[in-house]
């Protein structure tokens, strides 16, 4: 087996001092092999966002190591860590996050303009990230102009076009209704049967089911670590 | 990542928010046309105001008398003409003035000056006759009743008349009109052309009386030797009023080069403070957009999470604002320029405005600092935040 694409060990991080500290992670230690779908879940609270928000290398942890395909992410500066969130991180947010007034070629053409891609690839490689997500026919229009799933579903091309080794996604589909929830879950399936790993957040019981490892936390630590036959239920090809 | 993709984000930026970038730049627009304009104005003005004095004649002294004393008297200004101890001087012209009233024809005129002098007055007051002529030295030594009247005169008393051969009433003797003054700019309230000349044997007979003159002109022979003039005519006339050292001249020495001086520098101080109240105006307006680059990226504080998020280098995220505050502040500035520039061409209250360079660059200057430091300063800040924090930013 190769090497894995995440790997954290006794994961703390701790808000504020003294007696009114809170410790949101209380050692979490994972590791993900490439190819898994795992859902984290976890009622408000149980230090699920912290944990996306450190995977992501948005925020740092106050003690313990975290390992991101090899690279060692909790020792990195500045501008390595922008560099492992372009290339090697692809986030999914739950407010979609979407630059407004932009359309949604030029939202997902964004990391790879970071990146340094040259203007003709990077408009090529967002239309197929486009294509792939079923949208390549909205692709001038801006965010206020497409509904949430859409909108989601953006956002989603934009984490895939780099070909990040981990996409993450922190409730993606919390602010989405049933209609639209499906149709990302659908894109999550495509794209981890093509192979890619991901890391999903949610607190939808329907939604972790979907996923090949359910991770449960509960006050900053793993309560349970199942692996489980997804349930493709309602699938419909998009 | 290249400049020029960058440059291309900036310009995304602020097409993004059309409205915003049009009233920053608009906020800077007026403030710098505001300082280039106003400074040519008081510029304008000055130079104007020079430009007249420099008709006056800038080679001319003038002695008036002071006190209530008569002592300018004719005898005074022949002495003034002295080949030996007045050796620059060129022409000297005794002056009587008088407020009188012209009649022709059953219509009446009033002039302020009805001037008497000697022919030599029009060169040395740079007051050519424009139709006719002057009235010569011998018409003076005989007492002849002739006069040169002003253009305002003219149209006064003889509306669609030749004046010249005309007969007027001043003060009960009749005086032949022999020329018209050519037109002369107005210095200040005063009609310049509201004026007549005669001889001065002729208008002291007639208005005056034979008591003392208003006012010696006298001529230097070249602009360069007005000082020499103004202190060899100080000195001969110490000696023949027996003003002795310490006492207080009874007569005053009136140079238009001084006056120039005078008024360029009361100019000055006018364009200084026309200055000031314009930089008080970019100042104003320079808070003005400090405020809305403040706003646009407290407002964008989320947006620069994003692009952190999605592996924007911190220096990337801070170019990309300062090249959205510096086409704000340089667009915003130019089109101020050319607003002045445009403005500059037309009369502003009566003023035709000259540019000064200097106030053009430190205008443009001073927009495009505040543009920076005020876009660059929150930038700075907002680059410098964890992705986390600047997503959570509401």
């Amino acid at each position: 087996m190769s090497r894995p694409v995440l790997s954290i060990r006794d994961l703390r991080k701790t808000y504020g001092e003294g007696p009114t500290a809170v410790h949101a992670l209380r050692g979490v230690t994972l590791v993900v092999p490439r190819g898994e779908y795992l859902a984290i879940m976890g009622s408000s609270g149980s230090g699920k966002s912290t944990l996306m928000n450190i995977l992501g290398a948005l925020d740092v942890p106050t003690s313990g190591s975290y390992r991101l395909d090899g690279v060692d992410v909790s020792r990195l500066a500045d501008r390595q860590l922008a560099l492992a969130r372009n290339r090697l991180i692809g986030f999914v947010f739950q407010a979609f996050n979407l630059i407004p007034r932009t359309t949604a070629l030029a939202n997902v053409e964004l990391p790879l303009a970071y990146a340094g891609m040259k203007a003709r690839t990077r408009r090529r490689r967002a239309l197929d990230a486009l294509d792939l997500v079923g949208l390549a026919d909205r692709a001038g229009h801006e965010p206020n102009q497409l509904s949430g799933g859409q909108q989601q579903r953006v956002a989603v091309a934009r984490a895939l076009v780099t070909e990040p080794a981990l996409l993450l996604a922190d409730e993606p589909t919390g602010n989405l209704d049933s209609r639209s929830t499906e149709d990302i879950l659908d894109v999550f399936d495509q794209l981890s049967a093509a192979g890619r790993t991901i890391v999903l957040i949610t607190h939808e019981r329907e939604v972790g089911d979907r996923a090949g490892r359910l991770i449960r936390l509960v006050d900053g630590q793993i309560v349970s670590d199942v692996r489980q036959e997804p349930h493709l239920t309602g699938r419909h090809s998009a | 990542m290249s400049v020029a993709e960058v440059i291309r984000f900036a310009l995304r930026g602020l097409s993004a928010n059309k409205l915003r970038s049009a009233l920053t730049m608009l906020g800077i627009l007026i403030g710098v046309a505001a300082v280039i304009l106003l400074v040519a104005v008081g510029n304008g003005s000055a130079q104007a105001v020079a430009s007249r004095i420099e008709a006056l004649g800038t080679n001319t002294v003038t002695v008036l008398g002071a006190g209530r004393s008569a002592t300018l008297t004719l005898p005074v200004a022949e002495a003034l003409d002295d080949r030996t101890l007045a050796p620059d001087v060129a022409s000297v012209s005794p002056v009587v003035s008088a407020a009188a009233t012209l009649t022709y024809d059953g219509s009446d005129h009033d002039v302020n000056s009805f001037v008497g002098t000697t022919p030599g007055w029009f060169a040395a007051s740079n007051t050519p006759v424009g139709r006719g002529a002057a009235f010569t030295a011998d018409d003076e030594a005989q007492g002849r009743r002739v006069v040169v009247i002003g253009q305002t005169v003219a149209e006064e008393l003889f509306p669609g008349v030749d004046p010249i051969d005309q007969q007027v009433t001043v003060g009960g003797a009749l005086f032949t009109v022999v020329g018209v003054l050519a037109g002369k700019s107005s210095t200040g309230f005063q009609d310049s052309n509201d004026t007549a000349v005669a001889p001065l044997s002729a208008v002291r007979q007639v208005l005056t009386g034979y008591g003392a003159l208003n006012s010696i002109l006298v001529e230097a022979s070249s602009p360069g030797r007005v000082s020499a003039v103004q202190s060899q005519v100080s000195s001969i006339l110490d000696q023949r009023l027996g003003v002795t050292a310490g006492d207080t001249a009874p007569y005053r020495i009136q140079n238009a080069s001084q006056l120039l001086e005078t008024q360029t520098e009361t100019a000055d101080t006018f364009t200084a403070l026309l200055g000031a109240v314009a930089a008080i105006s970019l100042l104003v307006g320079g808070i003005g957009i400090t405020n809305i680059m403040l706003v646009t990226v407290t407002e964008r504080t989320r947006e620069i999470g994003i692009r952190k998020a999605l592996g924007a280098p911190r220096r990337t995220v801070l170019t990309q604002f300062l090249i959205e505050a510096t086409l704000l502040s340089v667009i915003g500035g130019a089109l101020g320029v050319l607003a002045a520039l445009i403005g500059s061409r037309f009369e502003i209250v009566g003023v035709r405005p000259v540019i000064v360079p200097s106030s053009v660059a430190l205008a443009l200057g001073v927009s495009i600092a505040i543009g920076l430091f005020f876009g660059g300063l929150p930038a700075a800040r907002a680059a410098r935040l964890r992705p986390i924090d600047a997503l959570r930013y509401e």
